[in-house]
């Protein structure tokens, strides 16, 4: 259907800017509730308004001046009292202004031709037609060749290692760490992703005092003020607020300066990851233990609502695990088994032998039973076919005792964790699947009861001085807690944070926070092995890190990050500064301090399952709303991130939003219809229900979507969304769940009441069709039909023979490029796609553009429901078979082919057939007529329709991949298997007069892929693992009867069912 | 009726279509000619530089090897333009006190970089590597003419497509060995045929196909 | 003068009975004042100006959206992964095709000895060259970067590579170039005799300057017309395998990729065949209300009228038996994608263009079947717009509906036109309006000459029959 609405021309739909606001519900009013306050706070003096300055002021008086001196300068401005007010009117509010990628241009020539770029100027970006060279080079470093340093990215309770690529000075990609536990050489979306934030122009740059911008120094006065206030009075009043802090540092800081005030307190509030590990050791074995998983000597998972493969601590490692057991050579390999009980599907549930659809509530009903079952408390009754399911797993738990693994998940209850250890101290499996150590985060304590008893003292006015280290708790605080209003109580706040975000703009001071990135700090693995964070590049703007703001306060204000985590190592290291100087260098070098890995400890239970009161399930057809962090932005602290802003979610295949995720039953029963628009269509924009939910005494409106295999009375309400002050990325997108989320429901909800409202939202959707039209692109098998018939990926095509072709064969005397991608190991993580956008300078469009159809990553990862029989392809009519779907996931890169449609039909040669079996593009020659992207049958080209790249932004160039040119508008661009990566590698061993070793050359999606499933190599040398991959009778290509014979081919998905589960 | 055109009107109207014919060719090859000459390629062009620095001076009367200023060249893809330490290696002993060299010595001193004006530019998405040239024999003298013999550094090249691909097809023509790779008097003897096809054997010079292929340079 | 050497009595289609191709009482002088007034004498009509200052502001129009586009880039337009090829291809092969008819008109039936051509061959060929000239114009403006379109042109450049000869499109280069220069050469050819004639006969000095240097000197000797005759009858003779190559190639665009709805071999003359089509429908939408507005009742008679629309009536016929086989072979061929597509095609989000599609094209025109209909001039005019809308459509079909479900259902996406997409199609119509406009008041809308001899065979051909 043709539709003419953009007669405005304009590339933004006006349409969902007015639906966007209605999505804003009384967060809306949040924000204007704090307009008035900030007015309060800073009247604005009109009598002196002719004098206001304006950016060319500003810009005048900044000119020539460079780092130190423009901070100078910028000193003296920080006296004007306009100054500030001219920030606020053209940074922080023009964010929301703009809702279109293609328009940020603007904006950012504003943003860089004034702060942003003098700030810049610091960092010294050379004319182009000029050479600058050092004036004293670097000791090692040879110009245009990248280093790579060692370091880790703290994450919730976690510290990811990673090997940052630095070019002449600038971290351009992160890469796992091989060495490092959590890491073992993989990454995920979001470490991929945490880059961009280094480099996001729209991150605080100044310190600020009620908005003004003030210089450090002032603060540390200030600091030393409020500090030698709170002594007065034994730190009586003083409170520190901070996120899971896993820095020793850190806390040991923080332990000191507690000692200094004996009476203050310090608070913790991590708003997505749940309490329940921690209560529920508490609870087992009577004090906080850390628990760390060994999936891979298990035989036999079972996941009570864990997504352990793709998010809370450890995921990567344990994917990883996890991954190695799932992998074939023969139909003789054995292979774990998954069971999952979760009611959401997640990327662990997709990837299960056998899910099961559980209310979030009944999860604890299902452990209480398996205890009963395998003799780790009283028996429990179940649903009939839940009873069913469950024996069966607990009988095959029992089978495998001392090799099976139950774990429970992030946003279950203590209880549930609880049961989690006793079956699995009952199966025997602690020691081997699993084991325990101390606690890795400093101070263990119930997130949730910490912030409920600081929100009391700040309400009765106990609190004189907070300091915030981190977080946004005005944002994602339990609204009963009444965060901001009792904030307001507070004498003097102190905001540590990387972004001037909705808590900065109530706290007296903000402090800007360094990123990992820009400063020396330490942290500890999940498994308890700490990592020195150093810093690669000296910080972009005036921030600081969390152990500077806590030095302010103690007895040594201004002591460098530096001195305070080699002092930490050097008492840790019995105070030897010697021990210290030895290792200092290795450990930098290796990314890890050897010998830090916390011991197993042997845990006794002082907890029996029968002591748990009575349980209550919830009445049937009560509807039931869980509360999960988002796939991509989590809890909201990633919202300016472009590339995992538009990363589709691996399931809901959304970008640029959350939505209440509904079932396809309730779907059905509510009425809420998808409605694919003819603007993108099933692969862009897909309009949904607007719905209005009153949870909570608290409202919000979200736009709907029916999720296949979702339990059929959950209602999933993703966090992170709704922000109002992200900055310019971020503010305004999909819906903030935390406005409905309460004290006492923090996980799961009830008496919510929702209303189907008449209005629809659109939605960036990706990918929309969802079944395989019986296409061979996909194809799976359970482990005893694979082992029956090991060749059934083949059944059903004939493939053309090899010459079937007017065009004569290439021939590959060197080598012959190949990828073969696992799908019985890909679980849709989607770290391949954001690992692949850093690497090669793929831009970000905006949501406008994607449900125009046209985001630009290189490889996208399809996800399919196996045997779903759905005529309409659309979940939101109902049809049993999406009630709980198969889910497989597929990535997609550009697949290369022998005989490639793509290049027979470039009229001037600028995608072009190498020498190595690549499908080079030529992104120079190209004149743009998109005939290769029609006629690639695979679909994975893609087109810079509009000028998508950012070429002002001065921070952003700093970012690129040197080695990948930054496309512009019109031309066509893809995957070429990193064509540059493959350069330098052959270059390099052309230089020693060797062939280039298999494993030498590694894709970024290869080298992201916690789970392995992608391996690249040389297909032409028989011993190199992809060719292996590619002998495998596994092996098939999609669409095969084309004859295009891609050398990007399949690994055929194989399930372990259970053939007692398997209905007929 | 008068006559409004003389009779030569007609031989106008023929000799018009000769000469729109013959101007539609004299346009187009000078449009080629153009685009190959210095006015676009910028060859022979030289430059105003900060310091009026002699190759000549250095490389040729003095004798000072390619790889002491410019150090990379056999490891990276870039030469490598010396910092101004290394011309104080020197100059802080030699003509340490004349005018023409206060820039650098300035340079040392506020360790502000000196901004030198790009002589070789090659396009944004063109990647070219100088280690692998120079490991594969190919001199620096093939691309860059007798440095040693320019007081002012300039273009000696085109360094457009075309003549970039003379060389990758058919690189013998250039081969030298691997001890005249830094020779600037290198010139290619009688026999250089056969020995550029020795060469390439040698230095498992890649076959045509791959020096052509597109990703060989531009990604 | 000399006419073809041919007795036209013996011709089989030859019949000047019961109706002339001229109607009986003219005579050399009264057809050359007739003509030659509506460019020299008569005045600017409102209903001229009014006209042309329309299609001239829509033009503007054209321009203001061609400016948008390169500022921005075809990302203004409704097209994406996967429908990379939107209105810019529909139009082109659209305008492409009615291009055809002149050239058709004035070469193939000049071979076949149709008398009944002179009247309209001259507009027809006008109609043709400004047909090409808006085609022309979209695979420039659809590329991503137009300003690189010359790597299209294989010239010695100074990277050292040529186009990829390979591609359909480079055929496209050709093929449409050459037809273009081919029609301008025949139609000027055609012209010189009337350039002459304006020149001699025009009163003003401007008049006589511009016809005199456009006639090249022209002086109707025997030894003028003898080269004239051959140099006519001799790129008539170039231009008629043209009027099957173009087409042909056009289709090459799309039976040469693999994509489902545009892999298929009936493509070469099922287009060839749609294009006369439209081309006719063109004509007829054009020398209707010409024939009123200037009274050439006389030369445009019913008999043309009648003759074209049996032509549209055939082609009409082949483009159906088109439609079917495309049907007949998905499923006889059993390929699953193109099956798949055929269904779309009638169930699919966008069936109601196809039956829209099969309602214009192959319903509509067999009431042409009927005499009553096909001198029924109102009837005639409303059908050619139906004609060409339908055309129009089964490009739409062709090119958006095949893209929007290929081979990887994850990335099947849907098309909408946006007001740039829509601009730009309406502004060439415009522009080809002008264009119209201009010819029929600046250059003689009728071959002259031609139309003297006609008159000079009509009455030899009377005698003859006596």
């Amino acid at each position: 259907m043709l539709d003419v609405s953009s007669l405005t021309g304009d590339m933004s739909d006006h349409a969902d800017d007015h639906e966007l606001r209605i999505l804003q519900g009384n967060t809306g009013q949040e924000g204007e509730h704090h307009h008035d306050e900030h007015g309060e706070e800073e009247p604005v003096d009109t009598t002196v308004r002719e004098h206001a300055l304006d950016l060319a002021t500003v810009r005048e008086k900044l000119r020539d001046k460079s780092g130190k001196q423009y901070w100078r300068t910028l000193e003296e401005l920080a006296g004007n009292p306009h100054f500030d007010e001219l920030l606020h009117r053209e940074f922080p509010r023009h964010a929301s202004e703009w809702d279109d990628a293609v328009d940020r241009r603007g904006f950012l020539k504003l943003m860089g031709a004034s702060l942003a770029l003098a700030g810049m100027a610091g960092c010294g970006m050379p004319d182009e037609k000029n050479i600058v060279p050092y004036v004293k080079q670097p000791d090692g470093m040879v110009l245009g060749r990248p280093r790579f340093y060692a370091t880790a990215m703290p994450f919730v309770g976690d510290a990811i290692g990673v090997l940052v690529e630095s070019h002449e000075g600038r971290p351009t990609k992160l890469e796992g760490n091989p060495d490092h536990p959590s890491s073992m050489g993989a990454s995920s979306a979001i470490v991929q992703a945490s880059i961009l934030n280094l480099y996001d122009p729209d991150r605080s740059q100044t310190t600020r005092f009620a908005g003004e911008i003030q210089t450090w120094s002032s603060f540390l006065e200030a600091a030393q003020g409020l500090a030698a206030a709170a002594k007065s009075q034994n730190g009586a009043g003083f409170r520190i607020l901070s996120g899971t802090i896993v820095s020793p540092t850190l806390g040991s800081q923080i332990k000191k300066l507690l000692t200094l005030f004996p009476e203050a307190k310090w608070h913790q509030w991590e708003p997505a990851s749940g309490d329940g590990s921690r209560e529920g050791a508490k609870l087992a074995f009577g004090r906080y233990v850390n628990t760390v998983l060994v999936p891979g000597k298990a035989n036999v998972i079972l996941s009570l609502d864990s997504d352990f493969l793709a998010s809370a601590p450890g995921h990567i490692a344990y994917a990883k695990q996890f991954s190695r057991r799932r992998k074939l050579d023969s139909p003789s390999d054995t292979m774990s088994r998954l069971y999952v009980a979760e009611p959401t599907p997640t990327v662990t549930g997709s990837s299960a032998d056998h899910r099961l659809p559980v209310r979030a509530s009944d999860i604890e009903l299902l452990a209480r039973a398996l205890a009963g079952k395998v003799g780790a408390g009283p028996a429990a009754t179940l649903p009939a076919e839940t009873e069913k399911w469950l024996s069966t797993v607990a009988q095959e738990l029992q089978n495998e005792r001392g090799a099976s693994l139950v774990v429970a998940g992030e946003q279950q209850p203590a209880a549930v964790h609880a049961l989690a250890h006793a079956i699995n101290a009952a199966l025997g499996n602690v020691g081997t699947t699993l084991y325990y150590t101390d606690p890795v985060e400093t101070e263990p304590e119930s997130n949730l009861e910490s912030l409920r008893q600081l929100c009391a003292d700040m309400g009765a006015g106990k609190v004189e001085t907070l300091v915030i280290l981190g977080g946004n708790p005005a944002y994602n605080a339990p609204h009963d807690f009444d965060f901001l209003e009792k904030l307001k109580k507070v004498h003097s706040s102190v905001h540590l944070s990387p972004y001037f975000d909705e808590t900065s703009a109530y706290c007296n001071w903000h402090i800007p926070e360094s990123h990992f990135l820009e400063t020396w700090s330490d942290a500890r693995a999940y498994d308890g092995t700490a990592s020195i964070i150093q810093p690669l590049i000296s910080p972009l703007y005036y921030t600081k890190s969390a152990h500077d703001v806590i030095a302010a306060f103690s007895d040594k204000p201004g002591v460098a990050p530096y001195d305070l985590v080699r002092g930490y190592w050097t008492d840790a290291m019995g105070h030897s500064e010697a021990a210290v100087e030895a290792g200092w260098k290795k450990w930098l070098n290796d990314g890890v301090i050897p010998n830090t890995k916390f011991p197993a400890i042997t845990m006794t239970s002082k907890w029996s399952a029968s002591s748990l009161p009575a349980f209550q399930a919830a009445l049937a057809g009560q509807i039931e709303f869980i509360f999960r962090p988002d796939p991509a932005v989590y809890d909201g602290r990633f919202a300016n991130n472009g590339w995992l802003q538009e990363l589709p979610k691996p399931l809901t295949k959304i970008t640029w939003d959350n939505a209440a995720l509904v079932s396809p039953k309730y779907a059905e029963k509510m009425e809420l219809e998808h409605k694919v628009m003819a603007r993108g269509g099933e692969h862009g924009q897909v309009r949904s229900r607007v719905l209005d939910i009153e949870l909570n005494s608290s409202k919000v409106t979200a736009a709907s979507w029916t999720l296949p295999g979702q339990q059929e009375d959950t209602i999933v309400l993703p966090l992170g969304y709704g922000r109002t002050r992200a900055g310019y990325t971020g503010t305004d997108k999909g819906f903030n769940a935390y406005v409905v989320r309460t004290s006492n429901a923090l996980w799961v909800a009830t008496n919510g009441k929702v209303t189907s409202t008449d209005e629809g939202y659109s939605l960036a959707c990706t990918q929309y069709h969802f079944n395989m039209e019986g296409r061979q692109l996909l194809s799976s098998a359970s482990l005893a039909e694979y082992k029956k018939n090991p060749g059934f990926a083949h059944e059903g095509v004939e493939a053309p023979p090899k010459d079937d072709s007017l065009y004569q064969e290439f021939s590959y005397p060197g080598y012959a490029w190949g990828m073969a991608i696992d799908l019985n190991k890909c679980n849709g993580c989607s770290a391949c796609v954001v690992a692949c956008q850093s690497e090669n300078n793929i831009p970000v469009v905006g949501k406008d553009q994607v449900m125009r159809g046209r985001e630009m990553h290189w490889i996208r990862v399809d996800r399919y429901y196996a045997h779903a029989e759905s005529k309409t392809n659309d979940p939101s009519t109902y049809n049993p078979s999406l009630d709980n779907p198969e889910t497989f996931f597929q990535p997609v890169p550009c697949m290369q082919c022998e005989n490639a449609p793509c290049e027979q039909v470039c009229p001037v040669g600028a995608t072009v057939h190498s020498a190595e079996g690549l499908n080079d593009m030529v992104y120079n020659r190209c004149i743009g007529t998109r005939y290769c992207s029609n006629n690639c049958p695979y679909k994975v080209r893609r087109f810079n329709f509009l000028r998508f790249q950012d070429w002002e932004t001065p921070q952003l160039k700093l970012m690129r991949n040197p080695e990948v040119t930054v496309r512009s508008r019109g031309v066509m661009e893809k995957c070429t298997y990193c064509v540059q990566r493959i350069n330098n590698v052959r270059i390099d061993a052309e230089k020693q007069n060797r062939p280039i070793r298999d494993g030498e050359i590694v894709t970024a999606c290869e080298s992201a892929c916690p789970s392995e499933a992608i391996v690249f190599g040389n297909a032409n040398d028989p011993n190199s693992r992809v060719a292996k991959l590619k002998a495998q009778q596994r092996n098939y290509s999609i669409l095969s009867e084309l004859n295009a014979r891609p050398r990007t081919t399949y690994l055929a998905a194989v399930r372990n069912t259970n053939t007692d589960l398997v209905k007929e | 009726m008068a006559q409004i055109f003389h009779r030569s009107a007609n031989y106008l109207a023929r000799f018009s279509l000769l000469g729109a014919a013959v101007f539609a060719g004299v346009a187009l090859t000078a449009v080629l000619v153009v685009a190959r000459s210095p006015y676009i390629t910028n060859q022979n062009v030289t430059r105003d530089q900060p310091i009026q620095f002699s190759h000549k001076h250095h490389a040729g009367d003095d004798g000072i090897d390619c790889r002491y200023c410019h150090t990379a060249v056999e490891t990276s893809a870039y030469a490598g333009i010396p910092p101004t330490k290394t011309c104080m290696n020197c100059h802080s002993v030699l003509f340490n006190n004349v005018g023409y060299l206060e820039p650098v010595r300035e340079s040392y001193r506020t360790d502000q970089s000196i901004h030198w004006v790009k002589v070789h530019r090659l396009a944004d998405y063109v990647y070219f590597n100088h280690s692998i040239h120079i490991n594969k024999g190919i001199g620096c003298s093939s691309c860059h003419g007798a440095v040693n013999q320019m007081p002012l550094m300039f273009q000696a090249s085109p360094l457009n497509m075309q003549w970039c691909l003379d060389c990758h097809r058919n690189p013998e023509k250039n081969l030298r060995p691997k001890d005249q790779v830094f020779n600037m008097d290198w010139r290619a003897p009688a026999n250089q045929d056969e020995i550029g096809h020795r060469l390439a054997v040698e230095n498992k010079i890649r076959t045509t196909a791959e020096l052509t292929s597109c990703s060989t340079c531009h990604r | 003068m000399s006419a073809p050497e041919i007795p036209l009595n013996s011709h089989p289609l030859y019949n000047p009975e019961p109706e002339p191709v001229l109607e009986p009482g003219h005579t050399y002088a009264s057809v050359t004042d007739k003509i030659s007034s509506i460019v020299l004498t008569r005045p600017l009509g409102i209903g001229w100006l009014a006209g042309f200052t329309l299609a001239f502001s829509i033009v503007m129009m054209l321009f203001a959206c061609l400016a948008w586009l390169i500022t921005k880039g075809v990302g203004i337009w409704g097209i994406n992964i996967p429908i990379g090829w939107g209105f810019a291809i529909v139009n082109f092969v659209w305008w492409i095709g009615i291009g055809h008819a002149g050239t058709l008109i004035s070469a193939i039936l000049y071979l076949l000895n149709q008398k009944w051509r002179t009247s309209i061959n001259r507009f027809a060929e006008a109609m043709t060259l400004f047909a090409v000239a808006c085609a022309g114009l979209f695979p420039l403006i659809h590329t991503g970067r137009p300003w690189m379109a010359y790597y299209m042109f294989p010239y010695p450049s100074t990277m050292g590579i040529w186009p990829q000869f390979r591609s359909p499109l480079i055929w496209d280069v050709f093929a449409v170039s050459t037809y273009g220069t081919v029609s301008l050469l025949f139609w000027y050819v055609g012209l010189l005799p009337d350039l002459a004639t304006l020149r001699d006969r025009a009163k003003q000095k401007w008049q006589q300057y511009i016809f005199g240097m456009l006639s090249m000197g022209w002086r109707g000797s025997a030894h003028h017309w003898h080269r004239y005759q051959s140099a006519y009858l001799l790129l008539a003779g170039l231009a008629t395998p043209l009027v099957l190559s173009v087409h042909t190639v056009v289709s090459f665009d799309f039976s040469v990729a693999i994509v489902p709805g545009w892999h298929t071999t009936i493509f070469p003359p099922y287009f060839v065949a749609g294009a006369i089509y439209s081309g006719f429908a063109m004509v007829l939408t054009l020398c209707i209300p010409l024939r009123k507005a200037y009274k050439l009742e006389g030369f445009i008679t019913m008999r043309h009228l009648d003759t074209m629309a049996k032509v549209m009536l055939a082609t009409g016929e082949i483009v159906a038996y088109g439609y079917f086989i495309e049907f007949f072979m998905a499923y006889y061929s059993g390929n699953k994608f193109d099956v798949f597509l055929a269904e779309q095609r009638l169930h699919g989000p966008y069936s109601h263009f196809y039956f829209a599609l099969i309602f214009c094209n192959i319903l509509t025109p067999q009431l042409l079947w009927f005499k009553s209909v096909r001198r029924n001039v109102p009837l005639l005019f409303v059908m050619s717009l139906i004609i060409n809308t339908g055309m129009w459509l089964e490009r739409f079909v062709i090119v958006v509906i095949s893209l929007t479900r290929d081979f990887m259902p994850s990335a099947w996406g849907r098309y909408s036109a946006t007001f740039w997409d829509y601009g730009t199609f309406v502004g060439t119509l415009g522009l080809f309006t002008m264009l119209i406009f201009l010819f029929v008041r600046g250059l003689p809308a009728i071959a002259i000459s031609e139309m003297r001899e006609l008159v000079h065979q009509e009455s030899h051909g009377k005698e003859g029959h006596v």
